[in-house]
């Protein structure tokens, strides 16, 4: 192994700067003219906008200008986009309302952008949104996801049940005849709670418009730039993309928030040419909770079919999923796509169907948030699991190893095909790292302090590496899920990459450089990473699903086996031998069967210096570009156990241990793909222990607003967690790679669930299991 | 934050006269609560009247049974301070534990005490010790100074200036955290001694209040037993989005004995 | 109200007329341009704003301007040494993955600096319970913990 290539822990190349304070964050920036923007924001979840007066805050001091809807209206801008159509059960699409940048008519969330003030400085801006006078007509809000659909009160005219679509996918019939011969059907009602992503730094964005050459330029906090400039010019602003430059800098945390095109950037872009000045904003974290497109959000029940073996023979789920107001970008997709086609989990269940009923409310529009889906499919498949195990008195570990999949490729009926996996090296590897041997004595040293103690396991399975687009086409996608890499090999043997991945925690500019310091032979000093400009990058898909290495390290390794191929052509020249006989090994290309040789950086600069080179037949120059779209998603799979004491007097829930054993497949740098695994577990438990988005049912006014209410999960929440791999090769990309991002936060909700159940001895406890539901779940089974 | 005027006095008598001059005018001690209640918009005063630079209120004595600290002195340093470990453990522990490090480099006991929040630790030991406070004006028992949701016997203008602590036989604060603001969700602060059983309960009520129920059993039987028999009604207790008030009922009792347990 | 405030920064003299109601992090971010540090929720929950002031570890976004007068503060951008080479506190976070969007780490290492003398030979509970001032939502800690347990042993 390369000491600083593929499988080793290399320290991170981006450390120094953020280490030092040297990062530079989108609110870091400061432009000439700088002016600041506030945004007025309704206080209401549900109410007319009767009218908007900014005569007041213009003639405040410092005032700029002031936008409201109808200046929108008047622009003709059209509303934000959603990315993916989805067609319901009964044939028709999903209704997608307008989403205005700037509200017209009516606001429907507590937060909903009504208007935006621009002024000298954040302080006169602030001022002056608090003198815009709104008059509102309050109207009664649909807050609840469970009932919105049978509310009296329509959040859009174009869907008066509120339902944006119905989509049922899977066998009806074939689930209907397995429960019919069923030994068992184990039944269980569950609810996915709402989350407020809360990456550190809040959102921003800083616009700006050059009138001399007609362009813009933006920076802000986001996970794709090229996409969110696709989606500003072309669908909203009609900017042709060549006017306009998005740049995502170093960004504080995503978790999927970051992804979507959102109304603030927007106006900030448009304004920008109004006010011929560029415009910061930056929003608190209030604004956070409010704005930022939330997460979850289901109602589930579901049933599971079995013979008298526990072997699964029909699954069925009815999920209500909440769109929130408005659809954001991917928000169709994430209770469809991203959950339905995951049901399967890692088990043969031949009859699986699911009905989802999309629902807008009076709420923050909820989109993507690390998992996108397949946290929700999985927390349903392993409480059912659990469930189905308690139902048969079957030991958990046993019922999953009855059922497991274990030859592939295999076809599920839900429409994915696993390429490759071994979920019993997982939950095998789980089992031992975990010790569950010692469970029993554990259990027995809890009960004679007093406390209860349970354990519980979670087998998932997830789809990734987003995605083949003519599949994701054929599901509603409407834009291609490719990604793009170029390598630029400068004539001293010094590489740049650009890739249209995007780093924001990730530690891409030490991956990726890894991955091509392994296959050219050079030291990863040598070769830096790019990313985040539209300016500077050909194009991009970014940076969520898990996708980055899969696809995004994909494109980076065809554009460096072109530079590879160019170069032996050169080599060859230089070496006066034929292109066939060239090999490339260890940074040098060689004549094959001789010890003729000439170094990487000899090619480079006979690249660009062309004075001995076959002119007539090859181009000068090393730089190549590619890209790669995969044939089919990748498919991290793994075993999680957690271990739970409940303090019975309180209700409090200790986690004692946490086990991740995961198959991500080839692994670039461990230490990464550990520290993933640690963030994304912290934030799986952080769902399971202590975060909730808690509306008021009636106002619909959000209580959970601020980190006095929202409980983050802190540092000493939690023990260290104990985290082990093992590796079965994704099948079709050339790295061999799955991706790790996500895998934390989809496997550790039900596996801490699970465990806690299984200590105080009640069928389900909803998240977050606070102390007060857990002893309250007590208190219902000591009574029973 | 709305703009104000910032007054820096240099001793108490100017202090307080600022403090009269009209207007909404606030003292400004470690500023951990004041400042963030500006930002949020839920406070916005004319003027703000710093005290750091005002004598005398940072120190610490232990003394004829007593400990007393000065307004300013800073939650960290009386956690540190060993003469505070040694006279009453439980008071340094306490302070040892509000907020987080960094809050209790700022916050302050007189800035506590004067916010009366209803979760907040010290308010439970001044009640929970039968401390008397000390004002530029006079002094207040803890049992008559606590009168409600941020609301304290201090008169307009009135400046705390230390606060006295018997020290007890025996003490222990136990604080069972709201996992959103790690303020006490429930916390108990028991003692006795010279000034009897003392029962102190913060994070449960509007304001800092005696369990009298709970003190009335440990005088019979100073143990969790004893705690844990006493049923407490959830009438008059706060029930948020965090706890119910019948949960916070049911923490009481169980939070005192576990206190008990742990008093030295 | 304008008020003339004198502190060291970073061990540079700095002084300024300002708004009283000017805090230290906008101070340190707005008017002298570092930007190390950062704003994370601006109600002194999250720690990303966290910097020292006469070796105390503070929250800057809740510490008005004028209560730094006179202070030495210090701030990420004084911590590593002239020449860029980083202090044993960053040098252990980048050794152990202590990090990973950066955005909470400037005020997770001043924090974690505090610690030097406080905390001798510490378990890794006594460091997470230290470190609860302070919000990450990507590492989930673990390496955070292993960064200053490394780092406070380099300090000593």
């Amino acid at each position: 192994m390369k000491a600083d290539g593929i499988g080793a822990s290399v320290k991170r190349k981006e450390d120094h700067r953020f280490l030092t304070g040297n990062g530079q964050y989108t609110d870091d920036i400061i432009l000439p003219r700088q002016t600041y923007a506030v945004f007025v924001r309704s206080p209401h979840a549900h109410a007319t906008i009767i009218s908007v007066d900014a005569t007041a805050a213009l003639a405040m001091p410092g005032v700029v200008a002031v936008f409201s809807g109808k200046d929108i209206e008047d622009s003709k801008i059209g509303g934000l986009p959603c990315g993916w159509g989805i067609t319901s059960k009964d044939g028709t699409p999903a209704i997608e309302p307008p989403h205005p940048i700037l509200c017209i008519g009516k606001a429907r969330y507590v937060g909903d952008h009504v208007a935006v003030v621009i002024a000298e400085t954040i302080e006169q801006a602030r001022k002056g949104a608090e003198a815009v006078e709104v008059d509102y007509g309050i109207l009664p809000a649909v807050v609840a996801t469970g009932t919105a659909a049978a509310s009296k009160t329509s959040v859009h005219d174009q869907a008066p049940n509120n339902v944006c679509y119905t989509w049922g996918h899977g066998d009806e019939a074939g689930v209907k005849a397995a429960f019919a011969n069923a030994h068992h059907i184990s039944e269980l009602s569950l609810t996915n709670q709402r989350l407020a992503p809360n990456a550190m730094e809040p959102r921003a964005a800083n616009a700006a418009y050059d009138r001399s050459s007609e362009s813009y330029t933006l920076y802000v906090s986001n996970q794709n730039p090229h996409v969110e400039r696709l989606l500003m010019c072309a669908f909203v602003l009609g900017i042709p993309e060549h006017k306009m430059r998005v740049v995502a800098p170093d960004v504080g945390g995503g978790f999927g928030s970051k992804i979507f095109l959102y109304a603030e950037e927007t106006v900030l872009v448009w304004a920008s040419k109004r006010v011929n000045r560029p415009i910061k904003w930056t929003a608190d974290r209030t604004e956070a909770f409010l704005s930022d497109a939330h997460g979850r959000d289901h109602v589930t029940k579901a049933q599971l079919a079995m013979d008298k073996d526990g072997k699964f023979l029909g699954f069925r789920v009815d999920t209500t999923a909440a769109m929130g107001a408005y659809l954001s970008t991917f928000s169709t997709a994430v209770p469809t796509i991203l959950y339905g086609t995951l049901l399967a989990g890692q088990y043969t269940t031949p009859a699986i169907y699911v009905e989802v009923t999309a629902v807008f409310t009076n709420t923050s529009p909820v989109d993507a948030y690390r998992g996108a889906g397949r946290p929700e499919a999985t927390y349903v498949v392993e409480r059912m699991v659990e469930t189905a195990a308690r139902d048969m008195k079957m030991d958990p570990a046993e019922i999953r190893r009855r059922n497991f999949i274990r030859s592939f490729p295999y076809a599920t009926p839900v429409g994915l095909t696993y390429d490759v996996g071994d979920f019993d090296a997982t939950l095998d590897g789980a089992i031992k790292l975990a010790d569950v041997e010692g469970f029993a004595a554990r259990k027995a040293a809890s009960e004679a302090r007093g406390m209860k103690r349970g354990i519980g396991y979670s087998s998932y399975i997830e789809a990734c590496g987003l995605a083949p687009s003519n599949v994701a086409g054929a599901l509603g996608a409407r834009a291609g899920l490719f990604e793009s890499g170029e390598v630029r090999v400068h004539p001293t043997g010094k590489v740049e990459v650009f890739t249209g991945s995007h780093s924001h925690g990730q530690g891409h500019e030490t991956t990726f450089a890894q991955v091509v310091a392994d296959k050219l032979g050079i030291p990863i000093d040598d070769i830096s990473i790019s990313h985040g400009d539209t300016g500077k990058v050909l194009f991009g898909m970014g940076t969520y699903g898990s996708r980055s290495l899969a696809v995004g390290g994909s494109a980076i390794v065809k554009a460096v086996d072109k530079v590879i191929a160019k170069g032996k052509k050169i080599a060859a020249h230089l070496l006066e031998a034929s292109d066939t006989d060239i090999e490339f090994v260890n940074g040098e290309f060689k004549v094959k069967g001789t010890d003729k040789s000439v170094p990487f950086a000899s090619v480079s600069l006979a690249a660009y210096v062309p004075h001995n080179y076959p002119l007539d037949k090859l181009e000068p120059g090393l730089n190549e570009n590619a890209f790669y779209d995969p044939t089919n998603f990748t498919y991290p799979a793994g075993c999680h156990i957690c271990e739970v004491e409940v303090d019975p007097q309180t209700g409090k829930v200790e986690v004692c241990s946490f086990t991740a054993m995961d198959d991500f497949g080839n692994i670039i740098n461990p230490m990464i793909v550990e520290g993933q695994v640690h963030g994304g577990v912290a934030q799986g438990l952080g769902q399971a222990m202590l975060e909730d988005c808690i509306y008021d049912p009636e106002s619909g006014q959000l209580l959970t607003a601020t980190y006095m209410d929202y409980a983050m999960p802190r540092a000493d929440d939690f023990p260290n967690f104990k985290v082990g791999t093992s590796v079965t090769a994704c099948t079709h990309n050339p790295l061999g790679v799955k991706g790790c991002g996500e895998a934390g936060a989809i496997g550790s909700p039900p596996a801490f669930i699970n465990a806690v159940t299984d200590a105080i001895g009640v069928k389900h406890i909803d998240m977050p299991a606070t102390p007060e539901r857990v002893w309250r779940a007590m208190q219902t089974a000591v009574s029973a | 934050m709305n703009s104000f005027q910032l007054h820096q006095p240099k001793d108490l008598g100017s202090a307080a006269s600022f403090a009269n001059s009209g207007g909404d005018t606030r003292f400004l001690a470690g500023g951990q609560s004041i400042l963030a209640s500006m930002k949020l918009g839920l406070a916005s005063p004319d003027a703000m009247i710093d005290l750091s630079l005002v004598p005398d209120l940072k120190s610490i004595s232990v003394s004829n049974g007593v400990v007393k600290i000065g307004a300013m002195v800073k939650h960290a340093d009386v956690a540190a301070n060993a003469e505070v470990q040694k006279a009453i453990p439980a008071l340094a522990e306490l302070a040892g534990g509000i907020g987080d490090r960094q809050v209790r480099n700022m916050g302050t006991l007189g800035g506590s005490l004067a916010n009366s929040d209803p979760a907040a630790c010290y308010p439970a030991a001044a009640l929970g010790l039968g401390a008397t406070i000390h004002t530029d004006k006079r002094s207040i028992s803890a049992d008559s100074f606590f009168l409600g949701l941020y609301e304290t016997a201090l008169e307009a203008g009135e400046i705390i200036t230390a606060v006295s602590f018997p020290v007890p036989e025996k003490a222990a604060y136990v604080k069972f955290k709201n996992s959103a603001s790690r303020f006490a969700l429930v916390g108990v602060f028991v003692s006795k001694g010279s000034q009897g059983v003392r029962v102190a309960v913060t994070g449960a009520g509007s304001c800092a209040f005696r369990a009298t129920d709970i003190e009335t059993a440990l005088a019979g039987s100073w143990t969790a037993a004893a705690c844990n028999a006493v049923k407490m009604t959830s009438d008059n207790l706060n029930g948020d989005l965090h706890a119910s008030a019948e949960y916070r009922a049911h923490l009481i009792p169980v939070i005192a004995g576990r206190a008990v347990a742990a008093a030295k | 109200m304008s008020v003339n405030v004198t502190m060291k920064v970073n061990g540079q003299s700095v002084s300024a007329t300002i708004e009283a109601s000017m805090t230290l992090v906008e101070f340190i971010r707005e008017h002298l341009r570092l930007t190390g540090t950062h704003v994370g929720c601006n109600t002194s929950q999250c720690g990303a704003c966290t910097v020292h002031i006469n070796g105390r570890a503070v929250k800057s976004c809740s510490l008005l301007v004028a209560q730094a007068q006179g202070a030495e503060v210090l701030t990420i951008e004084g911590l590593a040494a002239a020449n860029g080479d980083m202090h044993p506190m960053q040098a252990a976070f980048k050794e152990h993955h202590g990090l990973q969007c950066g955005f909470c780490t400037p005020g997770m290492v001043m924090s974690a600096c505090e610690l030097k003398g406080k905390l001798v030979d510490p378990t890794d509970e006594q460091i997470r319970a230290s470190i609860d001032g302070n919000i990450c939502r990507c590492t989930g800690y673990q390496n955070i913990v292993t960064s200053v347990k490394a780092g406070l042993a380099a300090m000593a």
